[in-house]
């Protein structure tokens, strides 16, 4: 049951504005947990009145943020059912475990503290509210790891094989699903950058106020600690990110190619420090790839496969194939997706018509071909090219980012280790400018990770185009719009919010 | 080590109980919905709202965990219906995305759209949120318009997408008594958590107007689920037949399910009767075991006994039973396993409740609180 080209792109926007939302708030509730709990360990530990003040005004701007977040999250879960319900049966029986295990293990436990956490102060002890904090802060994390074994899976099915009497894929392993890789590398990938960001945003505010000149002791507390956290994060980070690419190297290397604008593969292949996309160069012309690029030279090869001199395959290898490289061609795999395809229908027909031989013949011819079948479904090969441009320019946003974050949190942690930093305008300044940055990173980090993988739902198995509802498009313009504006007018509503409580202050909590 | 059909009827059980236990927490819905009739004053609706706000999210939590639990075990019921029934499902989701933000930005300073918008999202989570749910689960006894094909991939037949359910009187009262329902429980909820002598009086009038209310809608929801037609399957050619009376036979034949159904309806009756007559405060308590029961119960009814929990009312093949629709033996047992932690979330969920409620809410402790909504 194939959909219509219109159908698919509504669905994915729809699915991507809602992420993009739900992503805004996500990783600062991630880091920004883990720092209140810090924040009031340090309180409990040293019984200072002043870390409670700085732990109570930096979990009530937690609360606007963690609410909207909750808001926007509800529908990811239930969007697998109302806009993918074909990806939700043919992978149901894997897909949905992790989710449903998200909600007892980890969902219940942060809403169940969350109450505490801001209403126990006077009604638990304080060792039972500083755990109820740590709870709240383990159980955010916890979701993550059961989405991201979710998602870490898309990327890189396994653990599973496809029954053909039900037409579905069937889990057959449960801890190759836990454990797969991928997940596991995207797990600490993105949770740490939850924290990088949670770090700029209390660094940021905290710099704020050094430049009002106002709240300077909280604001220097409150600086320390994000400053030494976000450091820590960032340079893990950076290990994260490396192992997440070498993953992505060997499972989806059209992916990898896309991000670095890589179209012919070559040994010794370099990263793009800085380039300009050709906007005229496509899979089938000989154009140079770039306008203007500089190239750290053997980089990719070294990030990829961690090996200097490794083969990276570039996007015309894996289009055309490489004979070579044991690399088959895209309308290759597609022949042989139709023969799966094919035989896999037969298979059925014969099978109701009762007829058990050439059932089973045909079963045969599906076996031999099915690890193409998703290719099957393409309409042509250059669908199998995920966007260059979106994947080159989020990757490199989200790594120059990245880089900046590290420097500016080594500058910060120097300078409030040694007490200068409510002295240095010029470091102030940057900290507050960098907020946004984090953000953009974020959302960056989630496009190259999902628009990199197109067309595949569900890598080299089910592309978006077989995943959808069968609902009109229609429908899901009008929701499409209406969660744009509902989501518009509540993050609006948020950021208004959010700067009242920051310009009242500590005090004023 | 248990056989395919045992795990289904277990995971049956388990997204019944869930499902159960999110209708007993729509106490905070209805409450939500009272905000005005109950609260005379500024400081009694804060009172109200702050009182709910310390319980809003396990409402919200047993949806999402409802929603996985079906997904997880029953993945074909997920890709029908929320893939067919779009905008009913859609629509549900709309009234609970404004919840999440209404209890936290309803008082804050510069709030953009002003406190009574943000209580109006919250009436209408309360309202056409739950009516829409109590829909959306009338439709399991009722029916929608889906075919699934061979390859087990469906479609909705009506560009209607869901809404046509509201067509149909059933449905319509359903979702009505799940209304009633929610505000008696969030007016006994009131009743238990919060030190303000003067809300009584109001408490027990919409307590015995909405129970009446619910118990109209109810006798009439019961008795068309006794009486009604319903859908049968043979376990062995899983081929799908109308049986008529089909849920009074099942409660005949099944007797401790009857038994069960009864006890929720009485435990449901006595709550009412000493909140009205004896003004007791603990009231929420036995209502809340009854609609634990027998919603479980009315839930669990329909995966068993060879039933149809989700007839089609244009291809009578088409529709879902536990055993057409289910996740396989292995996810099943895998699954088992891990809900084994059920008693743990409950055990800290009870101890978290009880160090919270352990005093009643005072409009003078939601002041003196450095966070309150």
């Amino acid at each position: 049951m194939e959909h219509t080209d219109l159908l698919v792109d509504w669905s994915r926007a729809q699915f991507a504005l809602t992420a993009l939302y739900h992503w805004l708030f996500v990783p600062l509730t991630l880091g920004l947990t883990f720092i209140v709990a810090i924040m009031e360990t340090i309180y409990v530990k040293t019984g200072d009145p002043k870390w409670k003040t700085t732990t109570k005004y930096w979990m009530g701007l937690l609360a606007i943020n963690f609410a909207i977040g909750l808001a926007t999250g509800i529908i990811m879960e239930f969007e697998f059912g109302t806009n993918w319900s074909n990806y939700s049966w043919i992978v149901g029986d894997i897909f949905g475990a992790p989710l449903a295990i998200e909600g007892l293990m980890a969902f219940f436990m942060e809403s169940t503290f969350f109450a505490v956490m801001f209403f126990g102060w006077e009604k638990v002890s304080k060792k039972m509210h500083l755990t109820s904090t740590w709870l709240v802060a383990i159980g955010s994390n916890l979701s993550a790891l059961w989405i991201l074994i979710a998602n870490g899976w898309m990327q890189h099915p396994v653990g599973m094989h496809f029954n053909p009497d039900t037409a579905r894929n069937e889990m057959q392993n449960f801890s190759e699903v836990i454990f797969n890789p991928n997940a596991v590398s995207k797990f600490l990938h993105t949770v740490s950058s939850g924290y990088v960001l949670a770090s700029l945003f209390v660094l940021g505010i905290s710099a704020w106020y050094m430049l009002k000149k106002r709240d300077i002791a909280f604001a220097r507390r409150s600086a320390i600690v994000a400053s030494s956290f976000g450091l820590i994060a960032s340079l893990y980070l950076v290990t994260t990110g490396d192992q997440s690419a070498h993953d992505v190297a060997l499972t989806q290397p059209m992916k990898l190619a896309a991000m670095e604008g890589l179209y012919d593969g070559e040994k010794r292949a370099g990263i793009i420090a800085f380039g300009v996309l050709n906007s005229a160069k496509t899979i089938s012309n000989d154009l140079d790839p770039f306008i203007a690029s500089v190239e750290i030279p053997g980089a990719l090869s070294f990030l990829g496969y961690h090996n200097i001199n490794a083969f990276v395959p570039g996007i015309n290898d894996l289009m055309n194939g490489n004979n070579k490289r044991g690399i088959i061609s895209i309308p290759e795999k597609m022949k042989l997706g139709k023969i799966a395809v094919a035989s896999l229908g037969a298979y059925k027909n014969f099978k109701k018509a009762k007829d058990t031989e050439h059932a089973a013949e045909a079963l045969k011819v599906f076996q031999a071909h099915q690890k193409y079948m998703g290719y099957g479904y393409l309409k042509k090969p250059e669908d199998a090219v995920p966007s260059i441009a979106l994947s080159f320019y989020s990757f490199h946003t989200m790594v120059g980012l990245g880089s900046w974050f590290i420097i500016l949190f080594i500058i910060s942690l120097y300078y409030t280790m040694t007490h200068e930093m409510h002295n240095k305008r010029w470091l102030q300044y940057l900290a507050l400018f960098t907020i946004p940055f984090g953000y953009v990173a974020q959302e960056a980090g989630w496009i190259t990770a999902e628009a990199g993988r197109q067309p595949w739902a569900i890598q080299d198995l089910l592309p978006v185009g077989m995943a959808t509802s069968n609902v009109a498009t229609t429908s899901v313009m009008i929701t499409f719009w209406l969660f744009a504006v509902l989501f518009t007018g509540l993050l609006i509503a948020e950021v208004k919010i959010m700067l009242t409580q920051i310009k009242s202050g500590p005090e004023g909590h | 080590m248990f056989d395919l059909l045992t795990l289904q009827e277990y995971w049956w059980f388990l997204v019944s109980v869930i499902g159960a236990l999110f209708v007993f927490m729509t106490f905070v819905q209805g409450g939500q919905t009272l905000l005005y009739r109950l609260g005379h004053s500024e400081d009694e609706r804060d009172l109200l709202i702050n009182s709910l706000g310390r319980k809003w999210e396990l409402a919200f939590t047993l949806l999402v965990m409802f929603g996985g639990a079906l997904f997880a075990a029953f993945p074909l019921f997920y890709a029908v219906s929320f893939g067919g029934a779009y905008y009913v499902w859609m629509a549900i989701l709309f009234c609970f995305i404004i919840q999440a933000v209404a209890y936290e930005y309803r008082k804050k300073p510069n709030n953009l759209y002003g406190k009574r918008f943000y209580e109006n999202l919250l009436y209408i989570n309360g309202s056409l949120g739950i009516f829409l749910i109590g829909v959306a689960l009338a439709t399991l006894y009722s029916g929608g318009n889906f075919i699934v094909n061979d390859s087990h991939l469906s479609h909705w037949t009506l560009a209607s997408y869901g809404l046509e359910a509201l067509l149909n009187p059933f449905n319509v009262a359903f979702g009505l008594m799940i209304v009633f329902l929610s505000r008696v429980q969030g007016a006994l909820y009131f009743l238990n958590s919060l030190d303000a002598p003067e809300l009584t009086k109001r408490i027990k009038k919409i307590v015995i107007i909405n129970f009446l209310m619910f118990l109209g809608l109810f006798l009439y929801v019961l008795a068309t689920i006794l009486f009604a037609e319903g859908l049968v399957y043979n376990p062995d050619t899983l081929i799908v037949t109308v049986k008529s009376m089909k849920f009074l036979h099942s409660f005949m034949e099944m007797p401790q399910l009857a038994i069960s159904l009864l006890i929720g309806v009485l435990s449901l009756l006595y709550g009412v009767y000493i909140a009205v007559q004896k003004n007791a405060q603990n009231a929420i308590w036995f209502t809340g075991f009854g609609t634990i029961v027998a919603v479980a119960t009315l839930l669990f009814v329909l995966g068993v006994h060879n039933s149809v929990y989700y007839p089609s009312l244009v291809d009578l093949q088409s529709s879902l039973t536990i055993a057409n629709s289910s996740g396989t033996h292995y996810t099943l047992s895998i699954m088992a396993v891990v809900s084994l932690l059920v008693p743990v979330v409950g055990v800290y969920v009870v101890y978290v409740w009880r160090s919270m409620d352990k005093t009643k809410l005072t409009i003078d402790e939601v002041k003196s609180d450095s966070h309150h909504y």
